[in-house]
């Protein structure tokens, strides 16, 4: 379970997170919706400690992300995260991309490494683009490539930052669709997302994210198919 | 701090060795520029292999010590029966390695001109003659003029290996006070003093030209 | 013209003049190597949070830059002398070429890092890898992609800044070879051009070799 209590966090005098509090059961998808610069993807950022806080807490299964004693690179390996720009490793082939983190942080042999990465490829369609470099993937591959990267970890949560903001139109629904296969396979998932359609078909709850606060948080046939906050309705009808 | 064996005419002495160094910076830049721009233009404008050939022989003053250079100009103009100065020598052979490096700054200047702007310019009816004045000059000296300091800073540090031919500028006047006081730290630091202080501001300069041309 | 040629002899010294090439590599090559720790250095103290360190670090390579390369040999060859260090002119080249490197390769690998985005150290760490994992594995490879070619021209040009050895003293690598000869002859013109010509092969061979083990070396 991911617990998020009253978190703030400022960027110099920006205030960008006021007060935020949620929590994620485990196997439950939940969306993250709201216009940009609202703090989404920040939280995202300090669930797993890739952003410091200001005050509150942020629990994940009983440990405290943020607290001094707490050994971060443990805790990532339970939590896998997938950005807006894919951040492929230019430098290694697809499958090193996916074989690297399980080797050098998990300490497997090649062997098992090369098994859990060519299982995760397979996994998301790109059994047939093993030994290519990044650089020969389209937006979709790599990004699809960046989900196997962190599925190779065997995490317990995923983290999407708008995972599809920066592809081609004709590249999104491959992404999406590997997102619906992780999802139901009963995968734990926060997805800050633009995508609506996806938001009310694979979320289990949705929360509408407003100038550092969450306005509005429920099952998607209310955030989204009849909102309760005048906030929330203009912004689902600027994004239609 | 001034040892008493280091005299203030000592210290004139360098000044006057740092003198040298300019004046002989000063002719290698405009000798190097001068054939770097007509060369440089050259290479962009002519294709194919005139502009190659002429590539692979700058090449050759990129490509061997100019220390070497100097010692073989300085040997071969008496064999041509040429009678004239160290000085001069120095100056040649500095201009001539300086217009191997101008050269391709020009080039590439030149070169990073986009063509679509370039046809703009002529498409307005500007004649070949404006569109080099009005548009490729201009924006080929922003691209090209951080290099060209460069290029002259780095003349100015390499003016130094002409001593060895026995041209008296800063270092070489160095060497010599060093070997009538025996105090080579601080007359070296002086020298050094001396060099920073010609180099530092100019370099500064032109990082500043680069960082606001870049900007735009 | 009334001078007659003799290229002869400088043939007949062909293998000592190629064991100086051998030597002039060698200085190069070790400046180099020596110049690339330093300057990875130099450039992670001038980012890092230290400010000591960042002075240090920036009056280095100024200084490096700012001043000639021949008067940093001088520096080291006469200068630490009233240290009580007293290198040999093999040693005094070699130091002083790396000192030189140095602050130049600095300058290179501090625009190298800057070059690699923020974004590859954020996704190696939220793989669990520690800092120093992340650096080592992720932009440690693609930062040498960067600086290959630099790195290269740098070492280039240490050769040709070697020939400094012969102001002073230094009588084993190519120049000082060359000089040693042509002292006993003065036939300086001859003696020099061959010498000209091997710099310019040396050169040559590198720049070649440098592109096949690029070409072998990166592949993406």
């Amino acid at each position: 379970m991911i617990e998020i209590e009253d978190v703030h966090k400022s960027f110099g005098a920006l205030e960008v997170l006021k007060g935020v509090s949620m929590t994620v059961a485990r196997g439950e998808v939940v969306s993250v919706i709201g216009g940009s610069g609202s703090g989404k993807s920040t939280l995202l950022m300090c669930i797993n400690g890739l952003e410091p806080i200001d005050a509150g807490r942020v629990v994940v299964d009983g440990v405290d992300v943020h607290a001094r004693a707490t050994d971060i690179n443990r805790l990532r390996r339970r939590i896998g995260i997938v950005f807006q720009q894919w951040n492929a490793f230019p430098h290694l082939t697809v499958l090193e991309n996916v074989m690297l983190a399980p080797r050098k942080v998990l300490g497997k042999s090649r062997a098992e490494a090369e098994a859990i990465a060519t299982d995760r490829l397979s996994h998301v369609g790109l059994k047939d683009k093993l030994v290519a470099y990044p650089s020969r993937l389209s937006g979709g591959q790599q990004q699809r490539m960046a989900i196997a990267r962190a599925l190779a970890m065997s995490p317990d949560y995923m983290l999407f930052d708008e995972v599809t903001s920066a592809l081609d139109p004709q590249l999104v629904g491959e992404v999406l669709d590997t997102m619906r296969m992780l999802s139901s396979e009963g995968m734990t998932m926060v997805v800050v997302t633009h995508e609506m359609r996806f938001a009310r078909d694979v979320s289990d709850r949705v929360a509408f994210f407003h100038r550092g606060r969450i306005h509005e948080i429920g099952p998607p046939e209310q955030v989204i198919g009849n909102p309760q906050r005048p906030e929330t309705a203009d912004f689902l009808k600027s994004v239609r | 701090m001034f040892n008493a064996s280091v005299s203030f005419h000592d210290v004139l002495f360098m000044l006057r060795g740092a003198g040298v160094t300019l004046l002989l910076t000063f002719w290698a830049v405009v000798g190097g520029t001068t054939l770097g721009v007509l060369f440089g233009l050259l290479r962009a404008s002519a294709p194919g292999w005139p502009s190659f050939a002429l590539g692979a022989v700058l090449d050759v003053f990129r490509s061997v010590p100019l220390l070497i250079q100097i010692i073989l100009v300085n040997a071969f103009a008496p064999i041509l029966g040429f009678d004239v100065s160290a000085f001069t020598i120095a100056c040649i052979v500095l201009a001539v390695y300086g217009a191997a490096y101008c050269t391709e700054i020009v080039r590439a200047s030149v070169l990073a001109v986009p063509q679509p702007t370039r046809r703009a310019a002529r498409s307005l009816g500007l004649t070949w003659a404006d569109d080099l004045t009005a548009i490729v000059f201009p924006i080929a000296l922003r691209v090209g003029l951080p290099g060209w300091i460069g290029l002259a800073l780095g003349l100015m540090k390499d003016s130094a290996l002409v001593l060895w031919i026995g041209v008296i500028e800063l270092l070489r006047s160095s060497q010599i006070v060093v070997t009538r006081t025996q105090q080579p730290l601080l007359v070296l630091g002086i020298a050094g003093a001396i060099y920073f202080l010609i180099s530092f501001p100019i370099a500064r300069a032109g990082a500043w030209f680069e960082r606001r041309w870049q900007d735009q | 013209m009334n001078y007659s040629f003799h290229w002869r002899p400088v043939f007949q010294v062909m293998p000592e003049m190629l064991a100086g090439c051998l030597v002039t590599v060698e200085i190069a090559a070790l400046s180099t190597v020596i110049g690339v720790a330093i300057g990875v250095a130099l450039a992670l103290g001038r980012t890092g949070g230290n400010r000591a360190a960042a002075a240090f670090a920036l009056a280095w390579i100024e200084f490096g830059r700012n001043t000639p390369g021949l008067f940093q040999i001088y520096l080291v060859y006469f200068g630490l002398g009233s240290f009580g260090l007293h290198l040999n002119s093999y040693a005094a080249l070699t130091a002083g070429i790396a000192f030189n490197n140095a602050s130049y390769l600095a300058e290179t690998f501090r625009g190298g890092l800057r070059a690699i985005p923020s974004t590859q150290t954020r996704a190696a760490r939220s793989l669990g890898m520690s800092a120093p994992l992340a650096f080592r594995l992720i932009m440690l490879p693609q930062l040498f992609r960067i600086v290959y070619y630099p790195m290269v021209n740098q070492m280039i040009l240490s050769v040709l800044m070697t020939a400094l050895g012969l102001t002073v003293g230094l009588d084993t690598d190519l120049a000082g070879v060359t000089q040693h000869f042509n002292v006993l002859t003065y036939r300086t013109f001859e003696y020099f051009s061959v010498a000209a010509a091997l710099y310019y092969l040396i050169a040559k061979a590198m720049m070649l070799t440098s592109r096949v083990v690029a070409w072998r070396l990166f592949r993406y």
